[in-house]
């Protein structure tokens, strides 16, 4: 290894650093606005204090970025090692890191786009009784997903993952006396626990096999297994990454996540934390190509179905920010659409802006319930871009990328993943693709017309009002990067997929004639949504037309607005006979069938039924003492014969 | 340093200072408190001795003493610990304060309570300690009493039934296991109750040994216990006193798996391998039956109960699959199931103490009025859940990589506990803990107080720091736990990772 820069030193800091903080908030943060005057004087400081943290992290972060970049292109891979965590026959891990392009990018992301929603956080969760409690939890997320992006091995990374989940449990179940938000913290770990079962057996089934958790050595060894292991690897990571990444079949926890503080579904349930099974499967990417066709396949359907899926429940939702939480699914779904076709870093593309233009309209839908009382329900809102212009214009900003509008961020990203699938000759995939973006446009558009064009519309006894300057510095940024976030990659300079390459491989996005008519076909399909979505939503008699299309789509409408009833299914199909079961396993096999068999033999056996009577007439003691002088007979007439 | 018998005095510090509070007034019941909690004390400080002069590769016993006791009987007072002994020693010493700390509210009869908490705790150091089996059997019958009589008379309102049912199904058990020690005690030359002797010398044909086997599996299966025979447990727990189902669950249920360890296994090594499977089967049963039944539990006390079920369903399943991982994991469980749930067993005792009530329904809204005990409520719930980088995980992990070692799928539904795990502690959690507090008396309740506090802050610490470097103890249990793997292995390929291990950096 070249000697050169504290890799290690770094690395520690921007984890230690959010780590402490979140220690010490936990512990002194409300204690100290109770005993200190000082604290009191300034308002808001644990916000701050969490802020600066996470911004101290992305300084840290940045220049992470200049000395790898310091260094020639081969060299920019660094494993550093902490210390030994567990090592038991010749079974070794540790607390290593690993510093290349893929988990600088991702460690970039978090701390740029986590220090925005840190400070925008400071002015939405003002006067909030446990103000102090949510920013520690907010800095543990923090340092929790940097942890998992920047382990060098499996089982530290499965920490993260972990403990990222706890965090999202946690900042979920925030307002933890509404039972929504309780029941949906804890829907969301457990549906995450069935997910991590997977993943935990993936590894298992790599320590098994490669004797080693590093990542480095798993993906140098890929070629080297058998391919029904290898796929059978892939499959139970990539499991375990529905989860997290909220797929089909266990994308279910994520629009209930909706009852946390709309920061976290910002920073977790769009920017960051949904992101890390998408980060996961280009990270094991060498083990994902290794394993032959079936396990990326199956990545690539499941992403492309769920995008899709998701997309047609957006259109049909009306709260505000479940449209929004179907539109993430929706979008990761397009990330695993891109690693399924080999485009590990179109994927990874895709997530840097969608971090930026997702969490720029989660933030904005926190502007807009900030500014209405809590309103979360569209049809109760219209034309806000008048009585909240920057919350307007940045949502614009965000709803123009997410359609794919030249040149806004989403358009590059989006475009490079269908690009990606018809080069690779995978036209279902792209067809799925682009039904998906003309769905993507249409309910986006919904959505923007619906709360900020047209008429101005509130509900009643709101006195609508914009956003503060706190929130205004984390929406304006975000704006700018959803605006320019693409061109990251426009070719010639250094490009995000050049920059990873040394990771995920060689870009496999063409080049020439027919990614431009590709992009141009993408830029129509865009178009077209948000004019049928105009029809329907600014024009007159957009009304009328709505009700006509809402009849005859009958039941398809229907059943997307009761999210196809999944919740309905797992919950007759599994939740309830699985209670059942429990139930009878607690209340009747347990106390009456073992129990009662065990004692019923006991009595048999023994005395035990005398003894029972004895003890309810009173002379337990007396019979515990028989009992043990019985014992001291026994014992000392066999020595006795012994000793003789 | 080390030719102060650290151990000796260890395991005689507790009874010693049970006969000095006898002295003591009844009525001044501070200076038994503190007396008590001095004792326990000593004891550990004691016991750090034994820990700091612990030679970590040694794989033998080692700071112990052996006298001749009653000679003409083959009898002696032989004590000593290797890397698995070491911990549960230590464990004792450490749960037995802050048991202390969690029965500063008992009022009634505080003297003999304090006597029979202290007596105990020699009892299962004993059981830790002996190299002969006859002093062992004394210790082990020795723990039965006081714990029989902490349930009977300082329990709840079924303690006179639990204590009944926790007696009975340990002494039948105890009683298979005598007569199985009594045969291998006249089966050798010149009979002798010393370990060490007995190990090298006993030779059982196949049929003797499995019958020898399953009287010391009886007993020892009854203490762990392993699905079916653990329907004393619950009622137990349930009606014990919370410095009682402390030590019961964070201790008494480790001298079954250690008895498992240390004398079925070496003693009866063909017939323990025979009954590998059988063994595998009943803990993976216990792991996912255990935490079904806990999901279903009104009773929160009762709820944790279960859960140990399942907890130590992850320590025997890492006992007998034959691997050093699955071993040292076990093991280390044991010590991470102590501290967790001994940890819960206060906290709900702290909730019973404030609402006198152990019903889930009946609680509600908590995290509001009890914001510090719900938090660290939830803390000690997720490292028993298993949470990574919290204690339970490294073990869990490792007997789950042992498992996988030697039998690939049985690890599927033992992983599957986690999911159960997670159900049944965070389902609890939410109806205790949030909601609105609709009961009046949910909304007024103090926090944790210091002293709780004092006896929580260890635990925790503990906690976190087995979950990041769980090295020291790892190091001190593989050179003894890799003795007792190759015992139950012979005959059969110990289970190896794959070469590449070595070309780790």
């Amino acid at each position: 290894m070249i000697p050169g820069p504290d890799f290690l030193g770094l690395a520690g800091t921007i984890i230690l650093t959010t780590l402490s903080t979140a220690v010490f908030l936990l512990f002194f943060g409300s204690r100290l606005n109770r005993w200190s005057t000082l604290a009191q004087r300034i308002p808001g400081w644990v916000g701050w204090l969490a802020a600066i943290s996470v911004g101290r992290a992305f300084f840290e972060a940045i220049v992470l970025l200049v000395r790898l970049l310091e260094r020639p292109e081969e060299h920019r891979s660094i494993a550093v090692h902490a210390f030994d965590w567990l090592s038991v026959g010749g079974f070794k891990v540790g607390f290593d890191f690993l510093i290349d392009p893929l988990s600088v990018t991702m460690v970039l992301v978090i701390t740029g786009v986590g220090l925005l929603i840190h400070i925008y956080s400071i002015g939405y969760m003002k006067g909030d009784p446990r103000f102090s409690r949510f920013f520690a939890y907010l800095n543990l997320f923090t340092a929790s997903m940097l942890l998992l992006v920047l382990a060098d091995n499996l089982l530290l990374l499965y920490v993260g993952w972990e403990a990222v989940g706890l965090c999202s449990f946690l900042l979920i179940g925030f307002w933890f006396e509404k039972p929504s938000a309780s029941n949906a913290a804890k829907k969301a770990f457990i549906v995450n626990r069935i997910g991590d079962f997977a993943f935990l057996l993936g590894i298992l089934l790599i320590a098994g096999t490669v004797g080693n958790l590093t990542l480095g050595q798993v993906n140098a060894q890929a070629g080297a297994m058998a391919a029904g292991t290898a796929t059978t690897i892939c499959l139970l990571l990539f499991a375990g990454a529905t989860g997290k990444s909220a797929q089909i079949p266990l994308y279910i926890w994520l629009p209930d996540a909706m009852e946390g503080p709309t920061p976290v579904s910002a920073l977790i349930h769009a920017a960051t934390m949904v992101t890390a099974g998408v980060y996961m499967v280009a990270r094991m990417s060498p083990l994902f190509e290794a394993s032959g066709g079936i396990a990326l396949t199956v990545v690539g359907y499941i992403g492309a179905l769920t995008a899709l899926w998701a997309a047609l429940m957006a259109a049909a939702e009306y709260d505000i920010k479940r449209v929004l939480a179907y539109s993430t699914i929706s979008q990761l779904g397009y990330m695993f659409l891109a690693h399924g076709v080999g485009g590990y870093s179109a994927g990874m593309f895709h997530l840097v802006t969608h971090a930026f233009f997702k969490a720029l309209m989660f933030l904005g839908a926190g502007a807009v319930m900030h500014g209405l009382g809590g309103e979360t329900d569209m049809r109760e809102m219209g034309g806000l871009r008048k009585v909240m212009p920057i919350t307007g214009w940045t949502f614009m900003m965000g709803w123009l990328a997410i359609c794919g509008v030249i040149p806004f961020a989403g358009f590059f990203s989006k475009d490079a993943i269908l690009a990606t699938a018809w080069a690779q000759g995978e036209y279902v995939l792209w067809a799925i693709g682009i039904a998906t973006a003309f769905l993507t446009a249409f309910y986006m558009s919904r959505l923007y017309f619906r709360v900020f064009e047209g008429r101005v519309k509130v509900p009643e006894g709101v006195h609508a009002h914009d956003v503060p300057w706190t929130m205004a510095v984390a929406l304006i940024p975000l704006a700018g990067l959803a605006l320019v976030g693409g061109f990251l990659n426009l070719p010639g300079s250094l490009t995000l997929e050049h920059f990873l390459e040394p990771v995920v491989g060689e870009s496999t996005v063409p080049h020439g004639l027919t990614p431009w008519l590709l992009a141009g076909g993408a830029l129509l399909v865009a178009a077209l949504g948000i004019a049928v979505a105009g029809s329907l939503y600014l024009s007159r008699s957009g009304n009328v037309r709505r009700r006509t299309l809402v009849h005859r789509l009958g039941p398809v409408a229907v059943a997307a607005r009761n999210k196809f009833y999944v919740d309905e299914i797992y919950g007759y199909g599994i939740v309830l006979p699985a209670k059942r079961a429990a139930a009878f396993a607690a209340d009747v096999f347990d106390p009456k069938v073992i129990d009662g068999a065990v004692t019923g033999i006991g009595r048999l056996v023994g005395r035990t039924s005398e003894a029972i009577r004895g003890m309810q007439s009173g002379y337990v003691r007396s019979y515990a003492a028989t009992f043990l002088i019985g014992v001291v007979i026994i014992t000392s007439v066999l020595l006795a014969r012994v000793g003789t | 340093m080390s030719d102060v018998p650290f151990l000796d005095i260890t395991i005689f510090v507790p009874l010693a200072g049970a006969l000095l509070l006898a002295f003591i007034p009844t009525q001044r019941s501070t200076w038994i408190r503190y007396g008590a909690l001095a004792v326990s004390l000593i004891a550990f400080v004691t016991s750090l001795g034994v820990l700091l002069n612990f030679e970590t590769s040694n794989a033998g016993f080692q700071l112990g003493s052996t006298a001749s006791w009653i000679p003409q009987w083959g009898i002696s007072y032989a004590t000593g610990v290797d890397g698995i002994s070491l911990w549960m020693v230590m464990l004792t010493t450490f749960l037995m304060p802050l048991g202390i700390l969690a029965s500063w509210s008992i009022e009634k009869r505080l003297k003999p309570y304090f006597i029979f908490l202290l007596a105990l705790e020699t009892g299962m150091l004993g059981v830790f300690s002996s190299l002969d089996l006859f002093l062992f059997y004394v210790f082990w019958e020795a723990t039965l009493v006081p714990m029989y009589l902490l349930i009977g008379m300082w329990g709840y309102e079924r303690r006179i039934y639990a204590a009944m049912k926790f007696f009975l199904f340990t002494l039948v058990g105890s009683l298979l296991m005598l007569a199985a020690i009594l045969y291998v005690y006249f089966s050798v030359q010149n009979p002798t109750f010393n370990y060490q002797t007995l190990l090298a010398q006993v030779h059982f044909d196949a049929g003797v040994q499995r019958w020898l086997f399953l009287a010391f599996f009886a007993s020892f299966a009854v203490k762990v216990p392993l699905v079916p025979l653990h329907t004393w447990l619950p009622d137990a727990h349930t009606e014990a006193p919370t410095a009682g189902s402390v030590m019961l669950a964070g201790v008494l249920l480790k001298m079954g798996v250690y008895g498992l360890i240390r004398f079925a296994i070496p003693l009866f090594p063909n017939a323990a391998r025979e009954f590998v499977p059988w063994i595998m089967a009943l803990a993976i049963i216990g792991i996912v039956y255990g935490a079904v039944v806990a999901i279903m539990q009104r009773d929160l006390k009762r709820l944790v109960a279960y859960s140990s079920v399942a907890h130590l369903g992850f320590v025997v399943l890492g006992v007998f699959v034959g691997s050093i991982q699955g071993m040292s994991g076990g093991i280390l469980q044991m010590v991470n199931h102590g501290l967790s749930t001994g940890a819960l067993f206060m906290l709900v005792g702290a909730l019973y103490d404030r609402r006198h009530t152990r019903r889930i329904a009946d609680f509600g809204g908590l995290a509001k009025s009890v914001p510090i005990l719900s938090g660290v409520f939830l803390f000690v719930a997720l490292s028993s859940l298993g949470l990574p980088g919290l204690n339970g995980f490294v073990g869990e992990f490792l007997v789950l990589l042992g498992t996988f070692l030697s039998y690939r799928w049985w690890v599927i539904p033992a992983a599957f506990g986690i999911v159960l795990a997670a159900i049944y502690l965070l389902w609890a959690y939410q109806r205790v803990f949030q909601g609105e507090p609709d009961l009046e008396a949910n909304r007024t309740l103090p926090d944790l107080r210091v002293r709780e506090m004092i006896m929580l802050a260890p635990l925790v610490a503990l906690i976190v720091f087995i979950g990041v470097y769980p090295k020291p103890f790892l190091d001190r249990i593989e050179p003894a736990a890799q003795r007792v793997v190759t015992v139950l292995n012979q005959g059969r390929p110990t289970p190896e990772l794959q070469s590449s291990a070595e070309t780790q950096p």
